[in-house]
């Protein structure tokens, strides 16, 4: 879908579709462009500052461009109990990023998440919507080469 | 195969498939005979089905161990082997442990499950039990009851290994055994007769007064009695009603909701089209979390499958009620699974509570009257009307009828979830269904009820779980997460976690949660590091005037936050400084962790005799503190050193000692 479809795919002056047109933005580029929170604050009739509060309040939403993998710790009690926080660690540390960050080459981009409802292979991470379970030290250091070497 | 569709359309109409499948209705005039009618629902139900049919277990925890190489193998090989057979995706069993678990039933023979398929083994599978009819003895898992048992006596029945022992599947009872995105398989396994009974026979106040007497309760953490709930939204007045589906399982260590949104998700439309018919509402909303894209797709699959049947949509089964549901999809809140957040958030605001009343019974969704419902307790509405009120009030406890799902996390054998009873203890679902700790630990506390809940130790482990009981002991139900942890796991740490989670979830809006939280957090911080040069007077006695409060603090954010996210927050550390005083003050006291899980508190030295020289650990440390040369023992300076444990962690030789 492109932007253009997404301004006619919602009828105008309808606030509560704003969390759905943002998730459709985020879609198209990976993250919401500053033009767009203005453009939907005027297509729903509402003040920019009121975009920018739901865009900035939600976990799901981005302002800065993502890399091109994009990769998810799931930071729930279980996952915690196993190990994940150092699952987190190695990735920060190879990667050389912070979580919610994304690396200069745009190649990786790190996230938490609260929980992922895979706690059963737990400690698990998600790259590009594929999912990694039961992750050792030893494993997240394959797996990062792995993607590493993909491109 | 052919689907209802298919052999009905033509015959009777749509509103009719519903009772001619239950065999209400009697469709010899057209042409179909109770016989045929039989026949066709084992057929389709995969009973008695009329070919070899190969089921995959195709949930997120399937998807992730690698179910979809397996599906794929089995399309390639039953191709290769010239095969008739059906090859269909099946939601979670439940035993998320033996993944990726695959179904194969051939006509006459019974149903069996095979554990841990990989794409090595279908040729195996194959070969041997759709060919020749015998069973892979190693892979097998157990056989279903649908054939003589003394076929194949060798393999256990399902419902006898000691996962499934104890369970009594009623919301579970399709996940992992039907095609979620196949309408007639739900059909014909009695869905939507309940929908079809109560439209017929029952008045709205009918259904209220039927859940009341059966006792439901909200399985989505409160535990309100469900059919009063319902009662003040009938009694409310007004020309627009809501029902909705709080699809947003927040809680860390709970996914019961996903694996029935994608194990079963008609019975969850099923029990939302009872419920919006017993409120008067005509129209619905399924919040669902957008980190459950397969629960999402699923979801939209079957709203436009019970549309095109009838079952949803406009005067349903001929009635005259008119329901329409959509889907609206969250962004990854916490504090959206709280009532009046969520509304907020459908209506595309921030999703920030709002202080009780009105209600939402009263007010909610675009201020019209507006009952939200979690997912399981939803899914229990059919059979309190297929199975009866007084069948549904028999099961469980005094105060808490039915069934309750749980999710079995951590340091368990088996992890999955397990459907039992209300009314089981703690130790049964842990050591009989979950098979104990791992790696042959010993049990130290379970969290019960996510981070609204508590840690329970030993001791508790015989209390029969109902909603009172856990109450009682610090824990509540919430929406039936149990993380289980060993002897490693540090509870002050868990309790610092639980805090990290919520100060970054808190909306904001009110202080207590806001700042109290905080503060919390920091104390915590405070006495889970070691003794730093740089460390003055004031910050040592910050340390001990900070547990001093600590108590205290957490009462006050209980009694003044403005939503159950805030009023609960301070429970993880209130149960853990309960019940595990001793480890608190070794963190404090003595600035040890006993668990030696506080990275911060250990002190990271290379055990001179292990050492080999390897360099892993030189390479891996991301402060550079380890100096040696190849093949040399290594030595790591203690003033760089940020314990961060990942020398310990990367050494094959165990040559990294953490004190």
């Amino acid at each position: 879908m492109q932007s253009e479809e997404i301004y006619k795919k919602y009828p105008k002056n309808e606030a509560p579709n704003m969390i759905a047109m943002l998730q459709d933005i985020q879609g198209v580029y990976g993250y919401l462009p500053e033009n767009d929170i203005i453009r939907v604050a005027k297509h729903l009739g509402v003040p920019t500052s009121r975009v920018y509060g739901v865009a900035t309040f939600y976990n799901q939403f981005r302002l800065t461009p993502l890399g091109k993998h994009v990769i998810r710790v799931c930071r729930g009690t279980a996952c915690h109990v196993k190990g994940s926080l150092d699952i987190l660690n190695i990735l920060e540390t190879e990667l050389g990023i912070s979580a919610g960050e994304t690396s200069k080459d745009l190649q990786f981009t790190i996230e938490t998440v609260a929980c992922i409802g895979a706690c059963s292979i737990a400690p698990v991470i998600v790259i590009d919507e594929k999912y990694y379970g039961g992750l050792t030290s030893k494993s997240v250091y394959k797996l990062i080469k792995e993607y590493k070497n993909k491109d | 195969m052919n689907t209802y569709k298919d052999i009905l359309s033509k015959k009777v109409p749509a509103e009719k498939f519903v009772e001619v499948i239950a065999g209400q209705y009697d469709a010899s005039k057209e042409g179909i005979t109770p016989e045929q009618i039989a026949e066709m629902k084992l057929n389709i139900s995969l009973e008695k089905a009329d070919k070899p049919v190969v089921l995959v277990g195709m949930g997120t925890c399937g998807l992730a161990n690698g179910a979809q190489a397996v599906y794929d193998m089995f399309v390639q090989e039953l191709k290769k082997y010239d095969i008739d057979a059906l090859l269909t995706q099946v939601g979670c069993v439940g035993y998320c442990a033996e993944e990726i678990i695959v179904d194969v039933k051939v006509p006459g023979f019974p149903r069996i499950s095979y554990k841990r398929v990989t794409p090595e083994n279908v040729n195996t599978i194959i070969e041997r039990t759709i060919v020749n009819k015998e069973p892979v003895i190693q892979k097998a898992l157990g056989k279903y009851q649908d054939a003589d048992p003394s076929i194949w006596p060798e393999i256990p029945l399902l419902k006898d290994i000691p996962f499934f022992k104890i369970q009594e599947k009623v919301v579970l009872n399709n996940c992992g055994v039907i095609d979620p995105e196949n309408i007639d398989q739900y059909l014909a396994r009695d869905g939507y007769q309940a929908l079809s009974a109560v439209l017929k026979d029952k008045s709205p106040l009918d259904v209220i007064e039927d859940t009341k007497k059966a006792g439901l309760r909200g399985r989505g953490g409160g535990g309100f009695l469900t059919g009063k709930k319902w009662e003040f939204a009938y009694h409310t007045e007004n020309d627009q009603k809501y029902l909705i589906c709080n699809a947003d399982e927040g809680d860390p260590g709970a996914f019961m909701d996903r694996a029935v949104l994608e194990g079963d998700p008609h019975r969850v439309v099923e029990g939302m089209a009872i419920a919006a018919y017993a409120i008067g509402a005509s129209k619905g909303y399924i919040y669902c979390r957008a980190e459950y894209p397969l629960a999402i797709s699923r979801l939209e699959k079957t709203i436009a499958d019970a549309m095109e049947y009838g079952l949803l949509g406009k005067n349903i089964l001929n009635s005259g009620f008119t329901f329409e549901l959509k889907i609206k999809k969250g962004a990854g809140a916490f504090v959206c699974g709280e009532e009046t957040a969520l509304i907020h958030s459908i209506e595309g605001r921030r999703g920030m509570p709002r202080p009780r009343p009105p209600f939402p019974a009263v007010s909610g969704l675009f201020g019209k009257p507006t009952i939200i419902n979690n997912v399981e307790t939803l899914a229990n509405v059919p059979v309190i009307f297929s199975k009866g009120a007084d069948w549904y009030a028999s099961v469980g406890t005094d105060s808490s009828k039915g069934t309750k799902i749980f999710a079995l996390s951590g340091k368990v054998v088996n992890t999955g979830l397990v459907e039992v009873p209300m009314g089981t203890t703690i130790r049964q679902v842990i050591f009989d269904c979950g098979g104990g700790i791992a790696d042959g630990k010993n049990f130290k506390a379970v969290q019960i009820g996510g981070p609204s809940g508590g840690a329970l130790p030993e001791q508790f482990l015989d209390t029969k779980i109902d909603y009172e009981n856990l109450k009682e002991i610090g824990a509540m139900m919430g929406s039936g997460g149990l993380v289980v942890m060993d002897e490693s796991t540090c509870m002050v740490d868990l309790a610092k976690y639980f805090m990290q989670f919520i100060t970054s979830e808190s909306c904001g809006k009110c202080i207590p949660c806001r700042e109290g939280t905080k503060r919390l957090l920091e104390i915590l911080e405070r006495i889970t590091k070691s003794y730093r040069e740089e460390e003055t007077e004031i910050d040592s006695l910050m340390r001990f005037q900070g547990m001093l409060y600590l108590e205290r603090l957490a009462d006050v954010i209980k009694d003044t936050s403005l939503c159950g996210l805030g009023q609960t927050a301070a429970n993880p550390v209130i149960s853990t400084l309960r019940y595990f005083r001793d480890e608190y003050e070794a963190h404090l006291y003595d600035r040890t962790c006993p668990s030696k899980a506080c990275r911060q508190m250990l002190t990271y030295t290379i055990n001179e005799e292990k050492c080999i020289g390897c360099t892993l650990c030189a390479t891996r440390c991301p402060v550079n503190c380890i100096s040696g040369a190849r093949k040399e023992v290594h030595f790591i300076d203690q003033k760089t050193c940020t314990h961060c444990g990942q020398c310990e962690l990367n050494c094959h030789f165990d040559a990294i000692i953490a004190e």
